[in-house]
């Protein structure tokens, strides 16, 4: 090791030097050449930590082109009669202005809704919170220099980039972008003459989407076969922090899944562009009978929600596992019932590919079929509420520090649980027919998968935003971005309810034909003033965010949180191999916190004599 | 791909190289894909007006030809193992002109069906045929893009057996393995399922 000093009063880097795993990383001569560059550095870069912050910066670019869509579909909604002319300088001729009063126009509203759904489901809350803490967080957990492949992981984040691209070229096509519903059913989505936004730009959806499957697929390749292959010594599967277990169910869930939704999309390409009829049968546009019989629409929507519902557990479960992870080390307390969180996790994950029908209730389904399908889904409750049981478990009695990661983790507990009551709801096949298609499913799954999935996201930016950027986010702003929110996202969503159990229909334009809900339309102003409110806090964040990256206070010691895990015993800024000289050894789980009279001990610290492991 | 070899010294202790190990993970999902198709294709076929056909004789000779190609790939990795140059040089051209030869075959195969009425619009069992026949034949074509880099390898690298070669070329080899056992399996599907 004859490069590599170390500094004596390091006492982490010293035990490393004395108990770790030499793999003489430093006598080759590793691919540094790669980081040389600009280039090479920060963009077509194989570093981990890098391509962790390019899924990172490029989901908050995408949050906010989709949360300003929802500002402008919720003007729409609470403010029919306003004058929009003032946007448009942006939106040009969607903004229809008749006699000097500027409208969103018709065809403008569903594609608008369509583009926030497929850009918050897939590009944030996908890419943007799996790809970045997954690709951070696992090599760095786990004890290893990188991904088992970091050339698939570069393609990985490439793909997703020209996904984005083709998606975002697709909102400036004169005919508009996609506009049939972000789960994107025939026949609105294969027939391109079956609406405006049908044509061009579902076209670019499909292409856009498949490229983004192919990211997913090369993204969990990886992170799957670096959790099984390249732990470091001592960190049995059993000793990984729990945010590694849920980046690996999650992987899994998306191996599994995204490639029949590909099936799905190959098929409708086809029926799209070779006139094939797998999802078509006896249509009718403008008088006209097409020749195109013997598909079915409902098989397109079997082999969507086969993806669709692991989907909202592949967005769920990294925010559950950063969220354990969070609440443990702020709470200074290992956390509560290890073993359960992973069942839990192994549970949730496998269940997730046995209720995909309770998306179609409405479809057709076969009534006794559907019964097994509500079963399965309530049986989900069951891992659900162990894991809110051990948070709240977790944080009782605990030494707790309100700070920003810390206040959106506890957050995310209680939009959880509010989100997850609704789904018991919903579950129900009987009570579904009659709330299926109502705000009442809006606010469900805004809360428990949004919402909740957005709080576990913040909480792992502000917790590992010194691990990215050597530097702390501004803490004041932080707790203002949280309580802001978190009032605001109720505000939000919780009337949603109401208008949801009177019957309001989602994804409709205007109301005001409607004699039934005419009078929420004092209710639909308050939803969107605070949706407003919510938005501007969102972009205080993302200053913030920008603003500490140059200027946010320095990272001076190298495990500020007093944490366990093994990111904090890497250098501040860690270059590319994380770890200077030898690899860190693990000797005990992540959690043991406050044991034996210590407020913390590492995973590198070895068992003192006589002392009996925290785990198993 | 240096930087590619940044765990290595990790990898070590691993019965199963992590690249290998990625590849059979990549198996999974490429199942899964198929396994959407023929599910559909069960489902479709129950709900009725289903036009049965023959499937033509040209996919009994693509399936000889391609668990032959399997065979000849094998000959070829072993004696490349074995430090034997000509045969490991000429068993993989071999492969490589049986791997093209069997998306010829499948082309005539395709010809043949829809000479006999079977076209791509006419019935949804058609169009599930040309889809599941062609998505795999793209796989192999993938396949056989892998087989042109390991012959560029071979004959432009001198011949020396280094583990990083053999792991390249096992991947080639596990790769063209799998597609093959794909294909038996959709042929039989298609065949059997009534």
């Amino acid at each position: 090791m004859a490069h590599v000093t170390i500094d004596q009063n390091d006492t982490e880097a010293a035990l490393i030097e004395a108990t770790g795993y030499d793999d003489h990383f430093h006598e080759h001569h590793h691919g540094d050449k790669y980081q040389s560059g600009f280039i090479g550095h920060y963009i077509f870069s194989m570093d981990h930590k890098i391509i962790a912050r390019q899924f990172l910066i490029t989901g908050i670019f995408w949050a906010l082109i989709g949360a300003a869509m929802s500002i402008v579909f919720r003007l729409q909604l609470g403010f029919p009669e306003a004058d929009l002319t003032w946007i448009k300088p942006i939106l040009g001729k969607w903004i229809v202005v008749n006699d000097g009063i500027g409208s969103l126009s018709q065809e403008f509203y569903y594609a608008l809704v369509t583009m926030h759904g497929t850009i918050l489901v897939f590009f944030v809350l996908t890419a943007g919170l799996s790809g970045t803490f997954s690709n951070l967080l696992i090599p760095l957990q786990l004890g290893a220099r990188d991904m088992a492949s970091p050339f698939l992981n570069m393609l990985s984040y490439w793909f997703f980039f020209l996904a984005g691209v083709v998606m975002f070229y697709s909102l400036f096509l004169s005919t508009g972008p996609f506009s049939g519903g972000w789960t994107a059913y025939p026949p609105l989505s294969a027939l391109p003459q079956a609406s405006t936004g049908s044509g061009t730009g579902m076209t670019l959806w499909l292409v856009s989407l498949t490229l983004f499957v192919v990211s997913v697929l090369l993204g969990g390749i990886n992170y799957i076969t670096t959790v099984l292959n390249l732990r470091t010594k001592g960190m049995s599967m059993w000793r990984m922090p729990l945010p590694i277990w849920a980046f690996f169910v999650t992987a899994i869930l998306g191996l599994l899944s995204f490639p029949v939704l590909a099936s799905g999309f190959f098929m409708l390409m086809m029926d799209r562009g070779l006139g094939t009829s797998f999802f078509l049968n006896e249509i009718f546009i403008n008088g006209q009978a097409l020749d195109r019989v013997g598909g079915s629409p409902v098989l397109y929507q079997h082999l969507f929600w086969f993806l669709g519902h692991p989907e909202v557990y592949i967005i769920i479960l990294p925010a559950m596992g950063i969220v354990s992870e969070v609440l443990s080390v702020h709470a200074r307390k290992p956390i509560f019932g290890y073993t359960a969180m992973v069942l839990s996790i192994l549970a949730i994950g496998f269940l997730s590919f046995i209720v995909w029908a309770h998306h179609m209730f409405m479809s057709g389904v076969n009534p006794w079929l559907s019964n097994f399908f509500v079963v399965f889904t309530l049986i989900i409750a069951v891992p659900s509420a162990v894991k809110v049981f051990n948070w709240i478990t977790t944080l009782y009695g605990g030494n707790i520090r309100f700070n920003s990661a810390m206040l959106f983790s506890i957050g995310f507990v209680s939009m959880f649980i509010s989100g997850g009551l609704t789904g018991i709801f919903l579950g129900n096949s009987a009570i579904d027919i009659v709330m299926h298609d109502t705000y009442f499913v809006v606010a469900h799954f805004h809360i428990v998968m949004g919402i909740a999935a957005f709080f576990g996201m913040f909480a792992g930016i502000y917790h590992w935003y010194p691990k990215m950027f050597g530097r702390f986010m501004n803490e004041t702003l932080g707790r203002i971005h949280f309580w802001g929110t978190m009032i605001g996202a109720y505000a939000i969503f919780w009337p949603m309810h109401y208008l949801g159990m009177a019957g309001v229909p989602r994804r409709y334009y205007s109301f005001e034909t409607f004699d039934a809900f005419k009078h929420f339309g004092p209710m639909n102003k308050f939803i969107t003033v605070a949706a407003i409110v919510v938005f501007a806090l969102q972009v205080l964040f993302v200053i913030n965010f920008f603003y500490s990256i140059f200027k946010g206070k320095r990272m001076k010691t190298k495990n500020p949180y007093g944490a366990n895990t093994l990111e904090w015993t890497t250098p501040i800024d860690a270059g590319h191999g994380n770890w200077d000289g030898k690899i860190p050894v693990v000797h005990r789980w992540a959690y043991d916190y406050g044991k034996d009279g210590k407020e913390y001990i590492t995973q590198i610290t070895p068992l003192e004599e006589g002392e009996v492991a925290g785990d198993h | 791909m240096e930087v590619a070899d940044i765990n290595k010294p990790l990898t070590h202790r691993n019965k199963i190289h992590p690249k290998l190990f990625a590849l059979w993970i990549s198996f999974a999902s490429i199942i899964m894909m198929f396994g959407a198709l023929t599910s559909a294709y069960i489902v479709k076929s129950a709900a009725g007006n289903w036009l049965e056909y023959q499937l033509p004789t040209q996919f009994f000779y693509s399936t000889g030809v391609i668990l032959l190609c399997s065979l000849t790939l094998h000959i070829s990795f072993s004696s490349f193992v074995k430090e034997k140059e000509w045969m490991y040089k000429s068993m993989l051209l071999l492969s490589f002109v049986l791997g093209i030869s069997f998306v010829v075959i499948q082309y005539y195969g395709w010809q043949s069906l829809y000479a006999h009425g079977v076209d791509l619009k006419a019935s949804i069992s058609g169009s599930f045929m040309y889809l599941i026949t062609g998505l795999h034949a793209i796989h192999i074509l993938a396949g056989v893009t892998a087989m042109v880099v390991a012959i560029i390898h071979a004959f432009s690298l001198p011949f020396v057996v280094t583990e990083k070669r053999k792991l390249r070329f096992r991947l080639v080899c596990h790769y063209w393995h799998f597609v093959d056992f794909l294909w038996i399996y959709l042929f039989g599907f298609l065949m059997f399922y009534k």
